[in-house]
């Protein structure tokens, strides 16, 4: 996994103008799960730093682990061997100081809750007072264009916007680290590509460090600062591609040919990522 | 006999009209909608008076609808105090006893997820049983009063809620628990802003098994010893005595209390549970 | 794999179980012992606790009966007496059962019939549903002392009969609910899919609607022949009838022998249960056969 150390050293070379910071540092991590068809290895020697501010995608075939390695992070699941801190911390203790704001495939927000009150959740059970609660729905709602909305409920809205509601309800309490599970796999194209651009813009506003996993080539070049390519039986770590692209992306920067270039090089690792699965 | 082909001629009017309003552009209307069923009422009630009446059928096998108002209206004062001291005092309070017992046990029980898996089979079960059965020894241990009415009511009511609000609580899906765990929520507050409110649609439905087997409980109790009053008193004393328009009477009461009870519970459920997918239609 | 099974589901039953036998005892020797101190009050004695728990065990008339008496009474009037007679819980059982059959297989097939014809008629469906769904707030108990009352007036006589009609009265509903489910069960591309074959209404409601609804109806069946059964013996309760489960606890009652009565409620109790058991072991060799078994 000689690979691994690779990213850390181009963060190092690359930013120049502010110190590089690891927030999220997974060494050698196992995760084995007991299923009734005998053990599953979900991850095996999984090392990899993410750095604050980075926008990390993984992608892989199902079965790879990527899924999974979000859920170890935010201490949803715990690992069977190796380490891995998030700010120095455990995951789990990282999760009590509510670090993480998860997104996930469906945008489950509850149904009895109008969009500001879905928002609200987790607020309320952080424990913010009432005008900073009010304040900050108005602020990510806003952030993620759904002013005017506040009072409908999830079931008055389109997949696209219950999904943008949710990642407000992420980004309410300020979390530093956003986890995004397929945010976008449910939507369809024309959906996606504006919510995709939507995204890139919150991140350049809020400069957090988000971790999305996805099975689109095209959304993680697009999207990310690092390609994680992951290969199933045992989920591993196949390749970390270092994304060259400009952080200013407009949409059609997925028409040029560096972009191309990128997106080729990871369709590649994940057909090499492939071949020795046998 | 004229009774008898006037009262089908309206009946089948009636079903013609009926046929028309639910073949209508109109058909999706509310007020299309209660029309219908009510029309349909109607003309079972005018079709009941004559029959009676056109076969001259004797009032102790069937009074005709006419009577029985009449006796309503003249016995209201006992029907009152029937009602009171079965439907109110026997069977609500029993009910809200047997439901808040229910209820809180499912909240313990649901606590240990071994518990959980011993309790849903065989409270599932038990809800499936004749509890009503019970109801000489409650008014053997309670005695005649509305407590041992009250007493059958708790019985009754408890395992269909108490299952259903289990089953209910175990609701919320995997992801939202998920998502309250990266909150870092406490075990109560996942409990009421998550499975609480997912739970309340499973809740209601026990709750409204429930009214009906309140009021049945309420009433079969009394045929074990009651004071000389309450619904179920009164219809075993006046069936005995053949006074059968004043047992249908008692009857149009009950089925009033019944569906005013079930229809009260239905509301709440619609207030509470409007976001449910059954609810917004 | 069947560790897990005894572990996930057999243990946790059965804990309950033994749980709930130890609050009976307890429950029994509490309730029982006052009369158990009043007695010994009266002969002037002062009793150990071993002394009060043995006798609150063994009384004749106790408030509350502890399992093995109410055991021992079963076994008494089952296996102890000839199936023909009076006092054979066996024989009463058959009468309650006789009744409950009548209603289920009445209850079933109005209940099926009602369904099919509010699913083909929306002018069924808008008169019929209101009244099925109201019908099931009325109180039926209050109904059957007059149903019994008043059928032999109009030249039906036995028992059955009055009995059963009530027990079809509670079990046709779960059936109609159930059953408009199921015939709706079909998906749009299903029907459309008969229609490019120019089927019949007959033809698709026999080739596609029917099966579809068979393990809605199955569900709907377990409730419908607990729920007769309660009916029955509803039914035999409040009118004075001499044979049937429900007479026993009548019986008992009036005579104020509570073990009578926890012996039949056991009955029925076991009844149920058994009822409910075949009726899902013809669930499942059904749809094993039809191919719809999970």
């Amino acid at each position: 996994m000689a690979l691994m150390e690779k990213p850390l050293q181009n963060e190092q070379g690359q930013g120049a103008d502010c110190p590089k910071e690891t927030v999220i540092r997974a060494r050698d991590l196992d995760l084995v799960f007991q299923t009734n068809d005998g053990p599953v290895h979900a991850l095996k020697d999984v090392t990899l730093d993410i750095d604050r501010g980075d926008f990390v995608s993984f992608i892989g075939p199902s079965g790879c682990g990527k899924t999974t390695f979000l859920r170890v992070i935010a201490a949803l699941e715990e690992p069977t061997g190796g380490e891995i801190m998030v700010n120095d911390l455990t995951p789990d203790e990282a999760r009590r100081l509510r670090a993480y704001g998860y997104v996930f495939q469906a945008a489950g927000l509850y149904p009895w809750r109008t969009i500001a009150g879905n928002v609200k959740l987790p607020l309320e059970i952080i424990g913010f007072t009432r005008e900073e609660q009010e304040e900050r729905v108005k602020k990510v709602l806003e952030l993620v264009d759904l002013e005017g909305f506040e009072r409908k409920y999830p079931w008055q809205l389109s997949g696209g916007m219950q999904q943008r509601a949710s990642i407000a309800r992420a980004l309410a309490f300020d979390a530093e680290i956003l986890l995004m599970d397929e945010p976008f796999g449910a939507l369809d194209e024309i959906v996606r590509d504006h919510l995709n651009e939507q995204l890139l813009k919150l991140w350049e506003r809020t400069n957090k460090t988000i971790c999305f996993v996805t099975h689109s080539i095209p959304e993680a070049v697009y999207l990310s600062t690092h390609i994680v390519v992951m290969s199933p039986r045992p989920g591993r770590i196949h390749e970390v591609i270092q994304n060259p692209l400009p952080r200013e992306r407009p949409l059609e920067i997925r028409d040029t040919p560096e972009f191309l270039e990128v997106a080729h090089r990871v369709r590649e690792g994940l057909k090499a990522g492939h071949g020795y699965d046998g | 006999m004229n009774w008898l082909f006037g009262s089908i001629a309206f009946w089948v009017a009636a079903w013609a009209l009926n046929v028309w309003l639910a073949n209508s552009p109109w058909r999706e209307r509310r007020a299309v909608r209660i029309a219908i069923p009510v029309i349909f009422g109607i003309s079972i009630l005018v079709l009941w008076e004559g029959v009676v009446r056109g076969l001259q059928v004797s009032p102790v096998v069937l009074p005709p609808p006419s009577a029985i108002w009449a006796r309503i209206l003249q016995s209201f004062d006992i029907l009152w105090r029937d009602f009171v001291q079965t439907a109110i005092k026997g069977a609500v309070s029993g009910y809200v006893i047997g439901c808040t017992a229910a209820f809180l046990t499912a909240i313990l029980v649901d606590r240990k997820p071994f518990l959980r898996r011993g309790l849903l089979p065989i409270g599932n079960f038990v809800a499936a049983l004749p509890i009503v059965g019970l109801a000489p020894i409650m008014v053997n241990w309670f005695g005649f009063g509305w407590e041992s009415k009250a007493a059958v009511v708790v019985a009754m009511v408890f395992f269909p809620v108490l299952v259903n609000t289990v089953q209910g609580l175990s609701e919320a899906s995997e992801m939202q628990r998920d998502l309250m765990r990266t909150y870092a929520a406490g075990y109560w507050q996942e409990l009421v802003k998550l499975r609480l409110p997912a739970a309340m649609p499973f809740i209601f439905n026990g709750l409204k098994v429930g009214t009906t087997l309140a009021l049945i409980g309420a009433i079969v109790a009394e045929y074990f010893g009651s004071p000389i009053y309450g619904m179920g008193f009164r219809i075993s004393t006046e069936v005995g005595r053949l006074a059968i328009d004043m047992v249908w009477a008692e009857i149009a009461m009950a089925a009033l209390a019944g569906s005013l009870f079930y229809g009260l519970v239905t509301l709440i459920e619609k207030w509470v549970t409007f976001w449910h997918p059954s609810q917004r239609g | 794999m069947t560790g897990d099974w005894m572990r996930e589901k057999v243990l946790p039953v059965l804990t309950v179980v033994a749980a709930i036998f130890a609050l009976w005892y307890g429950a029994a020797i509490w309730m029982n012992s006052s009369w158990t101190l009043a007695q010994a009050e009266r002969a002037g004695k002062t009793l150990t606790f071993t002394e009060i728990v043995k006798d609150t065990m063994s009384q004749s008339r106790p408030k509350l009966p502890a399992p093995h008496q109410i055991a021992a009474e079963i076994w008494k009037s089952t296996v102890q007496k000839k199936i023909t007679s009076k006092r054979s819980l066996i024989f009463h059982g058959w009468i309650t059962l006789r009744a409950t059959l009548a209603g289920f297989a009445l209850g079933t097939a109005i209940g099926i019939l009602m369904a099919i014809a509010i699913v083909y008629s929306r002018t069924m469906e808008l008169s019929l549903m209101p009244w099925a769904v109201i019908s099931q707030t009325i109180p039926i108990v209050a109904l059957a002392p007059m149903i019994v009352v008043v059928l032999p007036k109009i030249g039906i006589e036995g028992r059955l009969i009055p009995k059963a009609i009530i027990s079809a009265y509670l079990c046709y509903f779960p059936v109609l609910v159930g059953m408009v489910k199921g015939l709706r069960a079909p998906h749009r591309e299903q029907l459309d899919l008969m229609k490019t074959y120019n089927a019949s209404g007959l033809q698709s409601f026999l080739k596609l609607r029917l099966p579809s609804s068979v393990p809605y109806l199955f569900t709907s069946l377990k409730i419908g022949i607990a729920a007769a059964l309660v009916g029955a013996i509803v039914g035999e309760l409040p009118t004075g009838a001499v044979r049937g489960l429900g007479a026993r606890i009548l019986i008992g009652d009036q005579f104020g022998n509570p073990m009578q009565i926890w012996a039949a409620l056991t009955c029925a109790a076991i009844l149920a249960g058994l009822l409910i058991m075949i009726v899902g072991l013809l669930q499942r060799i059904t749809l094993k056969r039809m191919g719809m078994a999970e």
